[in-house]
């Protein structure tokens, strides 16, 4: 008790020091596990490169095992990508600009419930009620314009393709966009649009010139965020997509390229031995490249945000 | 200020919380301890947890399901985790007893690794066996024979179209349309596949020159996710053809096999047949009954494309219980009850008596050390 | 012609007309109906489906309202007006699969939903009956587990981020690399689960508290995240005021500034959760599917609602009837516990939410 007045600094400082150790221990925490995961994905994966043609479902190596799987996999999100970047830009304009103010803020909702859908559903409803209805619509495609490589057919009449799973992507791709993109597009400064507006410009000329310049990086960086959800999204694909592993640009035919996500789901639940780590393998080449795809994403938006500050 | 809604924001997650934990305080509706009804004072208890091949769920399932209501202290568990999964388990220890598509061979070393892990030979009993059908879905045609031959050459695309000269020919009096054959396989890697391209490989080498894979080797045909990613396919397709479960095929067409001079039928009968007239492994021990399928059997009423699944177990274990569990489980799959709830749940075909009579005596002689 | 025009306008015409002509308020709607006049006829006269129709109508309008208007309004307006159709046209086709999508978990779901599904769970259940209770049980215990493990380290993360690391290159790596995870996919998440539980527990592992790892994986950015925006709208002047007290920052940061942004931190959480309830990937690979209830997170096989979905669908058995319907059932119950979820999460914001005075 007599110490106190030289005691209280002491404990305060100890506190202080150990909730500091606790949050700075949080934070490094985040970079260990980051690494971790590549860490973690390497060890188990490195034996997949000595795997033979036996595990590699009769590839030679694993560079052509995995080889068409990358190709399904961007193939896949690139579908998805062109679909969902027009559709969501076109939605967050609906919000931030076209909608009545009163209905706007419901719209957002509404989008983000299909956010909150989980991928297993989005699945269901792809096998159930998007692929037969898809179907019919790659028989018309095939016949009437079967001269484009795109749509070559034989026209699957389950309607399981690759773009069938590219337009579930895009479903899923979509909220996503459609967020980042619609908060870039309220903070385009109120005096830029009432300039233009003042100047007789029509809406569409107000966002095509104070708008869109203003959002350029957010909506890029909004796409490339996007492309990484596609990319990475599993469940959905390997329940909707009928996968035989070959590299086509053929669209709606029933032999399509398989994504890595939806190999590994698949082969998984009964892989044991070396084929394990053949698939832990393809996934660590499923992490780079979406690690790539959003670390570009978010140096764009970054850069912007610089360039904003001003 | 701030306290308060720091708490009254807290208080629905703390509540949430206490619900969740309150929920898991009680067992399921169906979970029922046995202290109600000591069925015919069964003395086994405890929990027996195997696993493997993924073809023999749905009977084991069904074997499971009647084990535990007739043992009420039990719990079985099999782990669907694949054929080699199940082999690699058993002989490192993890499963006392493991279900695999095909039995165990030294070429990778996994008869050495189970008998050591044993102390003595394993025992292997042919417990599941199912015919495999073709399957089509082709408008007008009802009734569809094929020959080993064309079967192998469809899948490998080579006959591509359904007025070929060469299916024509085993169908005389029946219209094939003039239309392109989609082909469909099993996209993920199967027991199914593996049995259906042994047959093929051996039976028709020349059409098909890929020989056993339990992964489909060609990049041609569309693919389905399991049994039923296939039989939707097949179904939802036109002018589609694929194989699966006889037992799966539904309203499907189902394609009759040449053998010998006649076309046989995939029905549990024929299937059961092929055993009978399959020759042993030679080399074996009397406790293990693994066979070597003469798909290229000539045979009256035999259906060759079936899927065989063993049970693989040791003659003796460290403890009591795992032996008494191993053994009345093992003796439940095999006895003509279990046989008749798997050919009603899983549309598998019974065992043959004898076999079976020959099964059983080796079960019952599972003890422990 | 127009070059001319536009050359003398100013000399012919000396008071020219401030407007030009406009369409009338009702033009979108004529048009509309039009287009749909003329995309029924098709229907009735060859058959084509009322897809093609609802098409055919939005394709007709896209066109022709716009070339009406740059024969009457001029080319400006007419690029204007095809613009507001082409965005309109894009919201009503993305409600497309969000209304489909819930109808058809709705009608299917709804007719499956009884006691014994909720109470049952499938151990000795072949074909017809059983339930979810076991992965709803699953569900529950994994995503706790999954909180309780990313809570704290996000939150403290989030508090370094603004409390102590403010503007140091730790905090930007941090801050960076937090986004970066935000993006990994889930699958990935379970494989390092699987990795990482592989070194302990020997191949072929598989457990709840795995699962739980995984989700937090994709559970922590998303909390960060949140904790970082509520404690940067705490004023600072809060700050300062118990700085002045004497109450050194860790009591400060204990007392006042977490419970003032306690709010934001619970939705954000809450959001969190919401999200990784539904996760089935890392699910599949690191906990498995059972039949049975399992409290223990530590031992076995876990199922999961996602999981079960995934595995009643589409291994079904025999006949697969029952077990695509107990499929249809769990994706409505799944989606109802992520629905009320965001709700309780948006619930939250909006009720305790303080206000920051600006």
């Amino acid at each position: 008790m007599t110490a106190v007045p030289l005691d209280r600094p002491a404990t305060t400082r100890r506190g202080d020091s150990v909730f500091k150790g606790l949050a700075t221990a949080a934070a490094v925490m985040i970079l260990v596990a980051l690494a971790g995961v590549g860490i973690f994905l390497t060890l188990e994966g490195v034996p997949a490169l000595s795997a033979e043609s036996g595990a590699l479902g009769g590839k030679d190596n694993i560079v052509l095992y995995v080889w068409p799987l990358i190709y399904g996999t961007l193939l896949a999100a690139a579908l998805a990508i062109l679909m969902a970047a027009p559709l969501s830009i076109g939605l967050a304009l609906v919000i931030s600009h076209y909608a009545p103010r009163r209905l706007s803020k419901p719209i957002g909702y509404v989008i983000d419930l299909l956010a909150a859908v989980p991928s297993v559903v989005y699945g269901l409803w792809g096998i159930e009620f998007l692929g037969p209805r898809l179907g019919q619509a790659y028989g018309w495609l095939a016949e009437n314009l079967g001269f484009l490589p795109f749509f070559e057919g034989p026209a699957s009449g389950s309607g399981r393709t690759i773009l069938t799973a590219g337009v579930v992507l895009a479903v899923m791709a979509l909220p996503i966009i459609t967020a980042i993109c619609r908060e870039i597009f309220s903070q385009t400064p109120v005096l830029h649009q009432e300039a233009a507006l003042a100047l007789g410009a029509t809406r569409w000329e107000m966002i095509r010139l104070t708008v869109f310049p203003y959002g350029r990086s957010g909506m890029i960086s909004a796409v490339m965020l996007g492309m990484g959800r596609a990319l990475g999204e599993t469940m959905a694909v390997a329940m909707v997509l009928s996968a035989t592993g070959v590299v086509t640009i053929n669209l709606i035919s029933s032999v399509n390229p398989s994504t890595i996500a939806a190999n590994i789901a698949l082969g998984f639940p009964e892989a044991s031995g070396i084929k394990v780590n053949v698939l832990i393998f393809s996934g660590l080449v499923l992490f780079l490249i979406t690690f790539v795809v959003n670390f570009l994403g978010r140096l764009i938006a970054g850069r912007g945000q610089v360039k904003e500050g001003r | 200020m701030n306290r308060t809604s720091f708490r009254t924001a807290f208080v629905p997650g703390a509540a949430a919380l206490a619900l969740a934990v309150s929920l898991s305080a009680c067992a399921a509706g169906n979970e029922t301890s046995s202290a109600n009804g000591d069925t015919e004072g069964s003395s086994l208890s405890g929990t027996l947890s195997g696993g493997g091949a993924s073809s023999q769920e749905a009977a084991q399932n069904a074997w499971r399901a009647g084990f535990q209501e007739a043992n009420p202290d039990v719990t079985v568990n099999y782990d669907p985790i694949g054929s080699g999964g199940g082999r690699e388990q058993f002989s490192s220890g993890g499963f006392p007893f493991a279900g695999s598509d095909s039995y165990l061979t030294d070429d990778e070393g996994e008869l050495s690794a189970a008998t050591e892990q044993c102390g003595s030979d394993p025992i292997e009993i042919p417990n599941y066996v199912s015919p495999i059908a073709v399957i089509y879905n082709v408008e007008g045609v009802d009734e569809l024979n094929l020959s080993p031959e064309v079967i192998g050459q469809i899948f490998n695309d080579e006959i591509k179209n359904w007025n070929d000269p060469a299916i024509a020919e085993l169908n005389e009096g029946v219209e094939l349309p003039d239309a392109p054959i989609t082909a469909v396989h099993r996209s993920d890697e199967s027991g199914t596949t593996e049995n259906f391209t042994n047959f093929l490989g051996t039976v028709a080498e020349d059409a098909w020159p890929h020989g056993e894979v339990g992964e489909w080797p060609i990049e041609a045909g569309e693919g389905g996710n399991g049994t039923s990613g296939v039989v939707s396919a097949v179904t939802n397709g036109t002018n589609t053809i694929g194989y699966a479960d006889a037992s799966q095929a539904g309203d499907l067409g189902v394609a009759s096999v040449q053998v010998g001079d006649e076309f046989v039928a995939p029905t549990p009968e024929a299937a059961a047949k092929i055993l009978e007239v399959s020759p042993r492994v030679e080399g074996r021990p009397d406790v293990d009954m693994a066979f070597d399928l003469d798909y290229e059997t000539e045979e009256s009423g035999v259906y060759p494309i079936v899927l065989t699944s063993y049970l693989i177990a040791c003659q003796t274990y460290a403890d009591q219980e795992t032996a008494d569990l191993v053994k009345g489980y093992l003796g439940y799959i095999i006895s003509d009850e279990g046989q008749q709830v798997a050919a009603e749940q899983a549309g598998s075909a019974p065992l043959a008596s004898s076999l079976a009579e020959e099964a059983q005596g080796i079960v019952e002689a599972i003890s422990a050390e | 012609m127009a070059a001319t025009d536009q050359d003398v306008r100013p000399v012919t015409i000396p008071d020219a007309p401030l407007t030009r002509p406009q369409l009338p308020s009702w033009a979108p709607v004529l048009v509309a109906v039009v287009a749909l006049a003329v995309a029924a006829l098709p229907v009735v006269l060859l058959g084509w489906s009322l897809v093609a129709m609802v098409v055919l109508t939005v394709v007709i309008f896209v066109v022709a309202l716009p070339v009406w208007s740059s024969s009457v309004e001029g080319p400006r307006k007419a690029k204007d007006r095809l613009a507001s159709a082409l965005v309109w046209s894009a919201f009503g086709l993305a409600m497309i699969p969000l209304v489909t999508l819930m109808w058809q978990v709705i009608s299917n779901g709804v007719p499956v939903l009884s006691a014994e599904f909720f109470t049952y769970s499938m151990r000795n259940i072949v074909g017809e009956g059983g339930g979810i209770y076991h992965a709803i049980i699953g569900t529950v215990i994994v995503t706790a587990w999954a909180a309780i493990i990313s809570v704290p380290i996000g939150v403290m993360a989030g508090v370094y981020l603004i409390e102590y690391g403010a503007g140091s290159r730790i905090a930007r790596v941090v801050t960076f690399l937090v986004d970066v995870m935000t993006g990994i996919p889930s699958i990935v998440a379970g494989l390092f689960a699987y990795a990482l539980f592989v070194l302990f527990f020997g191949p072929g592992v598989r457990m709840g508290i795995g699962g739980a790892v995984a989700l937090s994986v994709l559970m922590i950015p998303i909390v960060v995240r949140s904790t970082e925006e509520m404690l940067k709208l705490v004023p600072d002047e809060l700050r300062e005021a118990s700085y002045a007290l004497g109450v050194p920052k860790w009591r400060t940061i204990t007392k006042v500034v977490l419970p003032t942004a306690m709010a934001g931190i619970v939705t954000g959480v809450t959001l969190a959760v919401a999200r990784v309830a539904g996760e089935t990937a890392p699910l599949l690979i690191i906990a498995g599917d059972t039949d049975s209830v399992n409290f223990n997170a530590f031992a076995e096989r876990m199922a999961t609602l996602p999981v079960f979905i995934y595995y009643s669908y589409m291994q079904p058995g025999i006949p697969p009837e029952f077990g695509q319907e107990r499929a249809w059932g769990a994706a409505l119950v799944l989606i109802a516990i992520v629905m009320a979820l965001n709700i309780l999460a948006r619930f939250i914001s909006r009720r305790f939410t303080p206000k920051t005075g600006r």
